[in-house]
């Protein structure tokens, strides 16, 4: 019985010509199947919409401050569409959707920025600490062993105290922390793909070392740079987050969802919960979408855990 | 063993010492010295405030007999904001709220963490598990500085039930909220490790042995698979350390709890350099203490750890 079943979808089946797929159609499947990313990946591009477009809906500009509103926001500056205060107003007067989508874009921003130079030291380092091995391998590893036990957190706001808060002061800073991870596990991968015929190939075939870091040992890593980025962004978030929210990071009148929802919590007295209500739901909503959105990559991208 | 733990020291202290010395550059890199003011004092009092700081020493100098007093004497040198004040002093009064809580949070994150994760490993694939794993995702994305403020909404302004704030002797009402804070992030990522570690124990040959042989099954997790699941929760706690150390700083400013953080963060908007770097190497030689206890701890549980 079963053997006829299966003869009969054998002969229904048109014969095609195998196709091959490469890595990337087999992960690009794989990450469509996943209903969570790919939810996560359309909130995702929702949310950079909204920081990059959300302006034009705004009523209002995110410094301009309403001041017969000042200290009366409890009462009437609720959010409601009538006045244009979607999201309400904060204890300065200042509409805060505007400030909401500022906060956004600031937060994407420093994540994206962060991670991209976490993302390009981190690399470089780890391929060339792991493709020339030996004891320089040893020594570059022990200089990520050692910054790794270093409070950072507490660093960062040193230098922030030191050379000014800025955003720049923050890119920087938040990029030298970052990149240390990123270089041990393009370091791990690295060793595993530099015994492979084709890097061989190319020793045999008079590459130069580093022009065989950069064009054979590299691109092989995408996959898993590509899965530690997207979760290294949510994480860059948090730590910009953090500072903000003690006050230390993002200076006014920029600002960014951590320093909103520092804002919020600090009027929760006040009875205006939705100064800390509404940037609270994007945060939260960003950061759960790129860990999905992570998540996803990984179980797409990386063979070992599936 | 006893080469293992030195091996560790001897990269331990250079850490340490490079820590120092980069705040330390750190600091001499700073446009301004910490008594420029809008309304310049006098020359000789600057002279004489520059002299008492030992701020008028060459710069190796100063390093040096920073280092020296921290290293030899435990003394971080006088405040520059607070004219009666050293940072011992500072330290001395944050510190134990500090220790307070933090020391708590330690404990409930693991206690909490592991009985939650073996619980869910062993009840696997039933409400119980669902539960577990559904807390442990919840809890994850939910940062101190977020778990913060919603526990003061939820049961300060709604319920009443305990203080938003301030430490009032350390009073169990008022720990309460800066632990809950803290540890959620932490029990849930152990809560996470644990299960994933234990149900992978359970399912290996020496623990179906065990049952073969007619074990009861309390025996056989206490006996057997408890020791090597718990090697990846070890390994991890000594991240959750070095984080709820760091989250402090948030425990303070969010609960006016009066720890370190809280010190910290106001020498931060005062430019108080003396107490920035003091508290940043504290917490520095407690973070490189605690990756080092945890390491000696996991080589010596771990059989297959060779030193």
């Amino acid at each position: 019985m079963f053997g006829t079943r299966h003869a009969e979808t054998l002969t229904d089946a048109p014969l095609e010509a195998v196709k091959g797929r490469s890595l990337w159609q087999d992960a690009r499947g794989r990450f469509l199947r996943n209903k969570a990313a790919v939810t996560g990946l359309i909130v995702l591009i929702a949310m950079t919409l909204f920081a990059l477009f959300g302006g034009l809906l705004a009523k209002y500009e995110p410094d301009f401050v309403d001041f017969s509103l000042m200290g009366a926001n409890a009462f009437r500056g609720v959010p409601s569409f009538e006045t244009g205060h979607y999201f309400g107003v904060d204890q300065d007067g200042r509409d805060l959707y505007a400030r909401v989508v500022q906060g956004t874009g600031i937060s994407l921003l420093v994540g994206v920025v962060g991670a991209f130079v976490a993302v390009f030291v981190g690399t470089l380092y780890g391929a060339v600490s792991g493709y020339i091995g030996g004891r320089t391998d040893q020594i570059m590893m022990r200089i990520v062993d050692i910054l790794l036990s270093i409070p950072f957190m507490f660093v960062l706001i040193l230098m922030l105290v030191i050379f000014g808060r800025s955003l720049l002061m923050l890119f920087i800073g938040i990029g030298l922390i970052s990149w240390l991870n990123m270089a041990r596990i393009a370091r791990g991968q690295t060793l595993t793909i530099k015994n492979k015929e084709f890097v061989e190939a190319a020793i045999a075939s008079g590459v130069p070392t580093f022009t065989i870091i950069l064009r054979h040992i590299v691109p092989n890593l995408a996959g898993i740079v590509v899965v530690y980025a997207t979760l290294l962004v949510p994480e860059i978030i948090l730590f910009e987050s953090f500072v903000s929210y003690l006050g230390l990071g993002v200076q006014e009148p920029n600002t960014s969802l951590g320093a909103l929802i520092n804002l919020g919590a600090r009027q929760m007295n006040n009875g205006t919960l939705w100064m800390l209500l509404f940037p609270l739901a994007f945060f939260l909503t960003t950061l759960f979408a790129f860990f999905f959105v992570g998540d996803g990559l990984r179980d797409a991208l990386d063979p070992k855990d599936r | 063993m006893l080469t293992f733990i030195v091996k560790r020291l001897v990269i331990a202290v250079p850490t340490l010492l490079i820590l120092i010395l980069f705040s330390f550059a750190l600091m001499f890199a700073a446009p301004g010295g910490p008594f420029d003011s809008e309304r310049p004092l006098p020359p000789e009092v600057m002279a004489n405030v520059l002299e008492r700081y030992g701020l008028d020493q060459p710069y190796w100098k100063q390093m040096f007999d920073y280092v020296k007093n921290v290293v030899f004497h435990f003394d971080f040198g006088p405040s520059f904001q607070y004219r009666d004040r050293t940072v011992n002093d500072v330290i001395a009064q944050g510190f134990p709220v500090t220790l307070t809580y933090g020391a708590w949070s330690v404990l409930v994150a693991v206690i909490v963490g592991v009985s939650l994760g073996v619980a869910a490993a062993l009840r696997q694939n039933t409400w119980l598990d669902y539960l577990a794993v559904g807390i442990t995702i919840g809890a994850q994305a939910l940062p101190n500085f977020v778990m913060a403020p919603i526990l003061v909404l939820i049961f300060t302004l709604w319920l009443g039930w305990l203080p938003g704030g301030g430490w009032n002797g350390g009073q169990w009402d008022h720990v309460i909220m800066p632990v809950i804070a803290l540890s959620t992030s932490y029990m849930a990522s152990i809560a996470r490790i644990t299960r994933s570690s234990m149900l992978e124990i359970l399912n290996s040959n020496f623990i179906r042995t065990a049952r073969a042989k007619g074990l009861p099954m309390r025996r056989v997790i206490w006996r057997h698979a408890m020791k090597p699941a718990m090697l990846p929760v070890i390994s991890y706690v000594g991240v959750a350390i070095v984080g709820i150390i760091t989250g402090s700083v948030v425990v303070d400013v969010a609960f006016s709890t009066g720890g370190i953080g809280q010190f910290f963060v106001n020498s931060a908007f005062n430019r108080d350099y003396a107490v920035i770097m003091g508290i940043t190497v504290l917490v520095g030689a407690l973070t490189i203490l605690f990756n080092l206890i945890v390491d000696i701890l996991y080589a010596w549980i771990d059989p297959k750890i060779r030193y």
